[in-house]
């Protein structure tokens, strides 16, 4: 079975609440929707105080290319706009609106019938993914319509679709997949459509065997698309992984995966394409994770943007009793939150509790040379040299050593005997190269 | 007897030869540098702590050699007697300034500041700092992690493990900026050392607003402006939130310390205030 050649790790795997349906979070009484929750400029607010905004409606502009709109996911009176506090502590500009009723715009088609026939043009489509305010659900969050238009002179060969969902315990992805199997592969031919690509490829781990029968069917009625079944490893759904395992290609160090004629989108994005595209509705909402050793309901939601995390825990039976530490998406990339007064982001794909046993780091050892981070290191960089580094603010043989190629895993802090820190000094390395090679420019 | 003869007249040649050559290289490749700056560099403290803003003490005394003026060169380590010692050398006469330390302008110690969450990582200011806002509500506080201590190379500044604030020997500051450039909270100054060592500043960096400062912090400060109106040289100003006193106008007469209702205003180093009569009765 087909998977990256370098390195990776498999973690238990965990997926508590796979096969759970996708229920509807309830609205609460306010939600706060953060002006930015992508990589980019913030977006910049279009409404004020007292305005009636519906559902679906433009509350935030972008602001520059790299930059996504953001819209209204409930209808109500917007209260203010003011700062918020995000997972990590930082305050950043919301729009708080008090939910009166559930008016949708008119634009917005909300019938089940599924549309497949999609004969707008290439730039009507990306023209309606980027007024969407689509970005990448896998959790970088990058706008999808950058993605979508290559820079000139460089033309795709394959789109890749990442549903590898490699995560331990997330299973938004593959409750998806089960419930709108059809949809996503509409989605899949729309963005075929706007790359001019002829071929397409899903990749998906063989841990989700029902998923890849279900879309192996329906495929069989879209020209061009395959399903790759993969081998269960952590992280194939890294971009540079995902292009190794399915078409044997590496992507070169500094470069983007265009440059071998790939471009890769989450499943979650392609079905918000299919919406956006096919039904003008923009990104208002998104399948969240709740999960944990102990939680009473482990499960699969669908929550509007801007509805607090705590009240959709409460939905989901509470924190459990024995919780040491919330964790904001998988246990690999995830980050701890603070508090769950946190609003949803595009960018949450799940809320994970810890045990409190489980959720203490242990104490830190020498490292004893025996090169268990290098072999797991997915982009074959020396983790414990990098480490050293840093601890020493060597940053140009940081840079030498292609720290900028780290995409924070977290393998070889996972795997390291000692447990050594190793992610967090050679995070800190990196961002520290990274505004050095910045200021050079 | 020959061969010897012999030897010694082809060695003189090849000597004779090779010195002509190496005159003519020598002169050909000489880089000229001025004595003045292997003086300067003996009289500077040779700490090589950069503080000065050149690359080390040798750096700093090349910049003192050729730069017009000794206007804006200062050795922090050293301080106005080693730059009299440098301009002696130089034939100029030294600019006059007045010495600085480090403040570090945060005031939150655990009574003052509740903790809302516990962090587990490395103990390391800038990591904690790039992962989230800290273990308080104030997002612009002290980690107390010491990434400060670790900077500084004279032993000056330690966190204190009480208070969790790091704290600064004036005695061995010698106020070369390493701590400056490693708090990543950008929480400490460089202030004026004020005359006695006395100095007032106001010992937070939070700009929030009042109520949500007030809410995560005892002393922080809350922008009520009560210094800014009561100050009568100017010396106050309020901007994102936050008052600060400008060290250059402050003629340390202490009316902002008295109004302030947080604490958030700090004096050091004076004498305690005479108790007026009137209240003792």
């Amino acid at each position: 079975m087909k998977t990256f050649k370098m390195g990776g790790i498999h973690p238990s795997e965990n997926k508590l609440s796979a096969g759970r349906p996708i229920q509807l979070a309830n609205i609460p009484k306010q939600v706060v929707i953060p002006l930015s929750h992508y990589i980019g400029n913030p977006s910049e607010a279009v409404v004020k105080k007292g305005d009636f905004v519906k559902v679906g409606q433009l509350i935030g502009k972008a602001n520059g290319f790299i930059s996504a709109n953001v819209h209204a996911s409930v209808s109500g009176k917007v209260n203010k706009i003011d700062v918020q506090l995000d997972a990590s502590g930082y305050k950043r500009l919301a729009v708080f609106i008090d939910v009166e009723g559930d008016e949708w715009l008119e634009t917005i088609d909300r019938t089940p019938t599924i549309i497949s026939e999609c004969l707008l043009s290439r730039e009507e489509i990306l023209k309606k993914i980027q007024d969407a305010g689509i970005v990448g659900l896998g959790g970088a969050t990058f706008p999808a319509h950058v993605k979508l238009s290559p820079p000139p002179g460089k033309k795709a060969e394959i789109l890749i679709i990442n549903a590898v969902e490699c995560e331990s315990y997330l299973t938004c992805d593959h409750q998806l997949m089960l419930e709108k199997g059809e949809e996503i592969l509409i989605g899949v031919s729309i963005l075929m459509r706007v790359l001019d690509v002829k071929q397409a490829a899903i990749g998906i781990e063989n841990n989700k065997k029902d998923a890849i029968a279900h879309l192996s069917k329906l495929a069989e009625k879209h020209t061009g698309i395959r399903i790759e079944a993969l081998k269960v490893q952590y992280p194939q759904g890294g971009e540079k992984q995902l292009i190794d395992a399915i078409i044997q290609r590496q992507v070169p160090s500094g470069r983007i995966p265009i440059e071998v004629g790939a471009v890769v989108q989450n499943v979650g994005t392609t079905f918000a394409v299919y919406e956006a595209v096919q039904k003008n509705k923009p990104m208002i909402e998104r399948v969240l994770t709740i999960t944990g050793k102990e939680a009473s309901n482990p499960g699969n939601y669908l929550v509007r943007l801007g509805i607090y995390l705590a009240s959709v825990v409460e939905q989901a039976g509470g924190v459990p009793a024995n919780t040491g530490k919330i964790v904001g998406g998988g246990p690999m990339m995830g980050r701890s939150l603070m508090n769950l007064n946190v609003p949803m982001a595009k960018g949450s794909a799940g809320i994970l509790f810890i045990k409190a046993e489980e959720s203490l780091r242990k104490p830190i050892q020498n490292c004893i040379r025996c090169t268990k981070c290098v072999r797991v290191c997915p982009m074959g960089l020396e983790p414990f040299l990098l480490m050293n580094q840093s601890e020493r603010n060597m940053w140009p043989e940081m840079e030498k050593n292609r720290v900028m190629d780290c995409i924070e895993c977290g393998s070889c802090s996972y795997t390291c005997p000692s447990n050594r820190p190793l992610l967090d000094y050679i995070r800190f390395g990196k961002t520290t190269v990274g505004s050095i090679i910045r200021n050079r420019k | 007897m020959n061969t010897i003869v012999l030897a010694l007249i082809i060695l003189g040649l090849v000597g004779a030869v090779s010195s002509i050559i190496l005159f003519f290289v020598a002169k050909k490749f000489q880089v000229f540098e001025d004595v003045r700056i292997a003086q300067v560099e003996e009289a500077l403290p040779a700490a090589n702590c950069g503080g000065c803003g050149f690359p080390g003490c040798h750096g700093f005394a090349n910049a003192c050699v050729s730069a017009p003026s000794l206007d804006g060169l200062l050795c922090p380590v050293g301080g106005n007697q080693t730059m009299q010692k440098v301009a002696a050398i130089m034939g100029r006469t030294a600019v006059e300034s007045a010495p600085t330390v480090a403040v570090v302008r945060c005031g939150g110690t655990c009574d003052h500041r509740p903790r809302t969450s516990d962090y587990d990582g490395v103990k390391h200011c800038f990591i904690a700092h790039n992962l989230y806002s800290g273990e308080t509500g104030c997002s612009f506080g002290c980690l107390g992690l010491g990434d400060c201590e670790v900077a500084c190379e004279f032993d000056a500044i330690h966190v204190n493990p009480i208070t969790k604030l790091p704290e600064v020997d004036e005695e061995k500051c010698t106020s070369c900026g390493a701590c400056v450039k490693a708090c990543p909270k950008l929480l400490i100054e460089l202030r004026k050392k004020g005359p006695k060592s006395r100095r007032i500043y106001v010992s937070c960096r939070n700009e929030d607003k009042g109520h949500i400062a007030r809410k995560s912090c005892d002393v922080g400060c809350i922008a009520c402006g009560k210094c800014e109106k009561v100050c009568p040289h100017g010396a106050i100003t309020i901007s994102n939130n936050l008052a600060f006193i400008n060290d250059d106008a402050c003629k340390l007469c202490r009316k902002c310390v008295e109004v302030c209702p947080t604490n958030a205003i700090v004096e050091l180093n004076f004498p305690p205030r005479k108790v007026k009569e009137e209240s003792l009765v």
